[in-house]
């Protein structure tokens, strides 16, 4: 035991003591909120630097009103097409925008001008308000009162709500749960790639200079191996931690001063102004603040946790016999074949089945497998899973863990020790049935 | 000390030794020889508790090997390695370590063997940036530091040059002086012959050949005589071969049945003689004679 834990020691210090990993566990949380801030800051300097766009507007069917918002305004001063291109050149007007004479039914040749081109938000902008102009008056054309249009204007949020056994009701949002299932499955995904190539790397490293000879002399390569993969998935969970950690003061550090600023609904708009027109009130937020606060975060978080640790050891275990039975890098191709493809099927299960419907029996049964269950199940969990259905997963990982656990130590222990030899399944076959 | 008996081991497709006995007296440097794929490497991996044997006993100080005599072996492999991106220091701490050294032990005694072996100054050093001669003494401290009773050594000196093989030498001989036990597996005859007190030749998975140096080289002795004359009293048959060089002539004749001091009174009767002396064969030459004589059989 004391050896395993020596072997541990070594691998996660070898690896968390590396500048590589310093400044991916630095650097990495970084970039997520630093995106963000750069892109508040551009925004909000612009808000700041630019005065009131005016917009000149020559409308030849005399059917729009363009609507003036904190941005645009639009005036109508002109009527002649070379005057109103003389007041954007002389920059008196930020640009115009031309409605000819058309056909409602086919709207053609409207036309913005502008000295530099216009942004992707104002062409939206224009383009909606038009839009929602030519459908209005289409309506009125066919004799429906302007009064009614803004009546029957309406925003439609489905409040969800679940029952509990105790006719307890919790506040649901198939968003956030999507959300949540989809950022932990994706996680445990990259997860065990990333760490189950450095396990095979490792091994590979080893043995490729025979180091492993020497290692096996003073302990059993069982324990070589547990140890360097419980190590590694140390190294995992600790740049894990590091990012939550860092993520999460950071992010609230950038809310924080973005939120002093402005108000949150302004930095909505900012963002897009045409989702800023179909949120309703602020009351979105405080729902969707609701909804995260009806979540069960225990059983959430426990979970994660399980199928993180599950899923990494069970898969670990195998890139670790991959490892041993090859000389180097570019061998291990041919086997790691059979390793990823449940790991892509869970991950595409995820998608194409779990976060849409997870109750169905796909769902059901990729959340069930060891294989696919640490990715699968992760995308169910928020919506909510049967306790039996938890405990039968779970047990069935740890069932699989120690099983792959089991076959990659007989593969191991006699592929770390053979060199020059090209294997294949059937000789790694006759490995895993020979008792020495 | 280490007493193998009837060991045998097969793989899948070839049997790397059969009905294997071995002896090792404590104190000695023990010299275990044999061609490519013999089975030396298995029966070393055996002792190391690296692979365990299909059948047979190996007894290490009057006990069945068992894991707590991993702490009393030291083993040099014939390919090895160290963490290239680990520093000396660390290396060695680690190496000693899983030995079962406690760390307050480990730093004691790699700091001795770093003074002594005059490398003080490599310990923050990563095995990448030394040469592969440095790296080699490296290796070789990393496998006495624990202070093995039995090392066993698997060509030693490959990778060495000269100046650094002959420290390395000198330290086997001071290991074997305070009472290490010393199995050494290698192709240089030369360094057998200096080193070793007792040699076992291995070919084909079965011992050929086991003994001191002394009595092996005795034993394989061919009864040739090696005669120069000069002054010749009398014509030497042309049978014999005669090599004629400054006034001396140069020949090799069998004992044939005569005592030693039978043949010179003979060959009083054809010169003066210069010398008279046995051919006795090198440790090479008997292992070249009898891997060829087993593999013919």
């Amino acid at each position: 035991m004391n050896k395993i834990f020596l072997v541990i020691q070594r691998e996660y210090l070898a690896r968390v003591k590396k500048k590589s990993f310093l400044i991916a566990t630095l650097l990495t949380p970084l970039i997520f909120p630093a995106i963000m801030g750069i892109f508040v800051w551009i925004a909000m300097q612009e808000k700041e630097n630019q005065s009131l766009r005016i917009i000149e507007v020559i409308d030849e069917t005399n059917l729009f009103f363009m609507e003036s918002s904190e941005q645009y305004a639009f005036t109508s001063s002109v009527n002649d097409l070379d005057a109103a291109k003389k007041m954007v050149q002389e920059g008196e007007r930020y640009g115009f925008l031309h409605i000819p004479k058309l056909d409602l039914t086919d709207p053609k040749g409207i036309q913005f001008y502008g000295l530099e081109n216009p942004s992707m938000s104002l062409m939206s902008y224009l383009e909606s308000a038009l839009k929602r102009k030519i459908e209005d008056q289409k309506l009125f054309d066919k004799g429906i009162d302007p009064k009614i249009l803004k009546d029957i204007r309406t925003t439609v949020s489905i409040k969800s709500i679940t029952l509990g056994e105790k006719g307890e009701e919790k506040i649901n949002d198939a968003t956030v749960n999507y959300a949540l299932g989809f950022v932990s499955g994706i996680l445990i995904y990259i997860f065990i790639f990333v760490y189950g190539n450095q396990i095979m790397q490792g091994v590979i490293e080893e043995k490729s200079t025979r180091i492993v000879e020497i290692l096996v002399s003073s302990l059993k390569p069982f324990q070589l191996m547990m140890g360097k993969i419980v190590g590694i998935g140390a190294v995992g969970l600790t740049q894990f931690l590091i990012w939550v950690v860092l993520i999460g003061t950071l992010s609230s550090v950038v809310m924080g001063v973005m939120g002093l600023q402005m108000p949150q609904q302004q930095a909505l708009e900012l963002a897009n102004p045409e989702l800023a027109q179909n949120v309703p009130d602020s009351g979105e937020l405080a729902n969707i603040l609701q909804v995260i606060g009806g979540i069960d975060f225990i059983t959430l978080v426990s979970s994660f946790i399980v199928y993180f640790l599950g899923g990494y050891l069970l898969y670990g275990a195998l890139f670790a016999a991959i490892g041993s039975a090859v000389d180097s890098p570019s061998d291990a191709q041919q086997f790691m074949l059979p390793v990823t493809i449940p790991l892509i099927v869970a991950y595409l299960g995820l998608f194409v089945f779990v976060l849409q419907d997870p109750t169905s029996s796909v769902s059901f049964w990729l959340s069930i497998v060891p294989l696919t269950s640490p990715i699968a199940m992760m995308g169910r969990i928020s919506y909510g899973v049967p306790f039996w259905e938890l405990a039968l997963s779970m047990t069935l990982l740890i069932g699989g863990f120690l099983l792959t656990t089991w076959f990659a130590g007989k593969i191991y222990r006699i592929g770390i020790l053979m060199h020059g030899t090209k294997p294949s399944y059937k000789t790694m076959w006759k490995w895993l049935k020979s008792s020495q | 000390m280490l007493q193998i008996t009837q060991v045998n081991k097969s793989y899948e497709n070839h049997r790397a030794l059969t009905d294997v006995d071995l002896f090792v007296p404590k104190g000695v440097i023990f010299g275990l020889l044999g061609p490519n794929g013999a089975g030396k490497t298995t029966l070393i991996r055996i002792v190391n508790q690296i692979i365990e044997q299909d059948s047979g006993t190996v007894v290490l100080d009057g006990r069945t090997l068992s894991p707590n005599d991993i702490r009393k072996i030291g083993y040099l492999p014939e390919e090895r390695g160290l963490y290239k991106k680990m520093k000396v220091w660390d290396q060695l701490i680690y190496f000693s370590r899983l030995k079962g050294l406690s760390e307050n032990e480990a730093k004691v005694q790699i700091k001795n063997w770093l003074e002594k072996l005059d490398v003080v100054s490599w310990k923050d050093k990563k095995i990448e940036d030394l040469s592969k001669g440095m790296a080699q003494k490296i290796q070789f401290i990393a496998t006495v530091v624990h202070r093995p009773t039995l090392l066993i050594l698997d060509e030693p000196f490959s990778g060495f040059d000269p100046v650094n093989a002959e420290i390395i030498k000198n330290e086997i001989l001071e290991l074997k002086e305070k009472g290490t036990t010393v199995i050494l597996s290698t192709h240089r005859m030369e360094s057998v012959e200096l080193l070793c007190d007792h040699v076992a030749m291995i070919n084909r998975s079965r011992k050929i050949l086991d003994g001191t140096i002394r009595d092996v080289k005795r034993s394989f002795r061919p009864e040739v005589f090696k005669i120069a004359l000069n002054y010749l009293k009398r014509d030497i048959p042309m049978e014999w071969t005669p090599k004629f060089s400054d006034d001396v002539w140069e020949f090799t004749l069998p004992l044939a049945g005569k005592t030693p001091n039978q043949l010179l009174s003979e060959m009083m009767e054809f010169g003066e003689i210069l010398s008279f002396r046995e051919q006795i064969p090198s440790i090479e030459e008997i292992f070249i004679h009898q891997v060829q004589a087993s593999t013919h059989e």
